[in-house]
């Protein structure tokens, strides 16, 4: 049996929900940004009907240019070895979204982690409140792109003075060549 | 702090209700002591001789330079032949080795296996990051310098250093101690304010006694 390609699958997809634009990296691996709350019916469907049963990984991207969260699903389908990712925009103020522990049970996990690291919050996802790697921090969330980790670290953690940072490029021209040719 | 820490009340199997508090009951409550040297000049030249003969390393991999240690024990480089041995719990290790990077949860544990190691104790800092942050040195869960923490008697540098370069740094530590200069464990027992202020300051939720040694 021939396996329907990403640009087939999605074009199938497309006909049962509003979807976003495709991108296709490779011939098994492709996204689709999807609107919110498409995302939950087009998972249950991808994992009911199409194979992708398994949930690789819930990540997240910051644009804070655009003022906004990409959260990126990724599903596998074991059988036809291929990927497909989901991406969804959230607005960066307040960001918030469903879990979806209840579809895979490892997302709780993931969205453990990125209420800790990203601060988005998701709201029934369970013992998403605990710590999960940093240990009662109250600040920004760190992996949010306007924490600034050399200023805090540098405040934090009393820096060794001395320290020197050389472009190595220009360095080794200086060292390599000192009169400059 | 968690709920297992606090004081509460418990009820036993056979009935009988006990109040507990955990950061009290299973702690000793006195900060460490300056230990005074041997009676005698010769005397504590011999103790130091023997502490120095027979470096007992806390098995307790803090970073990625533990990777190093397997080499270290095993017969290539061998540091057995020179009184240096890998043991599983702090009771029974003077030598902690902090390998490579520290995190602020990992510097938690730290502290906690350090104060229970018994004296006279000794701590190598291993690799750039104990030194001043290393390649992390902007990161925002590494410490960038082991010293404010921990008294450290000798320093190995490198990313990672080699087997032979811990080798040659655990012979420097040999010689310190044998000079008796490797007084970190006084150190920290004098300057516990000080200590304890720096830790406090980096470890956000501090729910261990102070002295759990």
């Amino acid at each position: 049996m021939r396996q329907i390609s990403m640009r087939e699958l999605y074009e199938i997809l497309k006909q049962i929900f509003p979807l976003g634009e495709l991108t296709e990296q490779r011939s098994n691996l492709a996204f689709i940004t999807v609107d919110r709350a498409q995302l939950r019916p087009l998972l249950l469907h991808l994992r009911d009907r199409e194979g992708f049963t398994h949930l690789v990984l819930l990540t997240a991207v910051d644009w804070i240019e655009d003022g906004s969260f990409q959260l990126t699903y990724l599903l596998c389908d074991r059988l036809g070895q291929r990927d497909l990712g989901l991406r969804v925009m959230l607005p960066r103020d307040g960001a918030a979204m469903e879990s979806i522990h209840d579809l895979w049970p490892t997302a709780a996990t993931y969205q453990r982690e990125l209420r800790e690291m990203f601060g988005i919050a998701f709201p029934e996802s369970p013992r998403v409140e605990e710590d999960f790697i940093l240990e009662g921090w109250t600040g920004t969330p760190p992996y949010r792109r306007d924490f600034d980790t050399l200023k805090y670290s540098n405040e934090t953690f009393a820096p060794r003075p001395g320290r020197e940072t050389r472009d190595p490029e220009g360095y080794m021209k200086e060292q390599l060549y000192p009169d400059g040719n | 702090m968690r709920d297992e820490l606090k004081k509460r009340v418990v009820k036993t199997p056979d009935g009988q209700e006990l109040e507990i508090e955990p950061l009290r009951d299973y702690y000793c409550e006195a900060p460490p002591t300056v230990m005074p040297a041997a009676y005698s000049k010769i005397v504590e030249g011999l103790f130091n001789w023997a502490r120095a003969e027979s470096l007992w390393i806390l098995g307790f991999g803090t970073g990625c330079g533990a990777i190093e240690m397997r080499p270290l024990m095993t017969p290539r480089f061998d540091a057995y032949r020179y009184g240096i041995q890998w043991r599983p719990t702090p009771r029974q290790a003077n030598l902690f080795v902090i390998s490579g990077y520290l995190s602020v949860k990992t510097l938690k544990r730290v502290i906690r296996s350090y104060e229970q190691m018994q004296n006279p104790k000794y701590v190598v800092g291993l690799g750039s990051c104990t030194i001043n942050g290393g390649m992390y040195f902007d990161s925002y869960n590494t410490i960038t310098r082991l010293d404010e923490y921990l008294p450290v008697d000798v320093y190995i540098a490198g990313c990672m250093p080699r087997p032979e370069a811990l080798l040659s740094g655990f012979e420097e530590l040999k010689r310190i101690i044998k000079s008796g200069k490797a007084e970190g464990a006084n150190r920290y027992a004098e300057n516990f304010d000080w200590y304890k202020a720096n830790q406090k300051r980096v470890i956000q939720d501090w729910d261990m006694p102070d002295y759990n040694w």
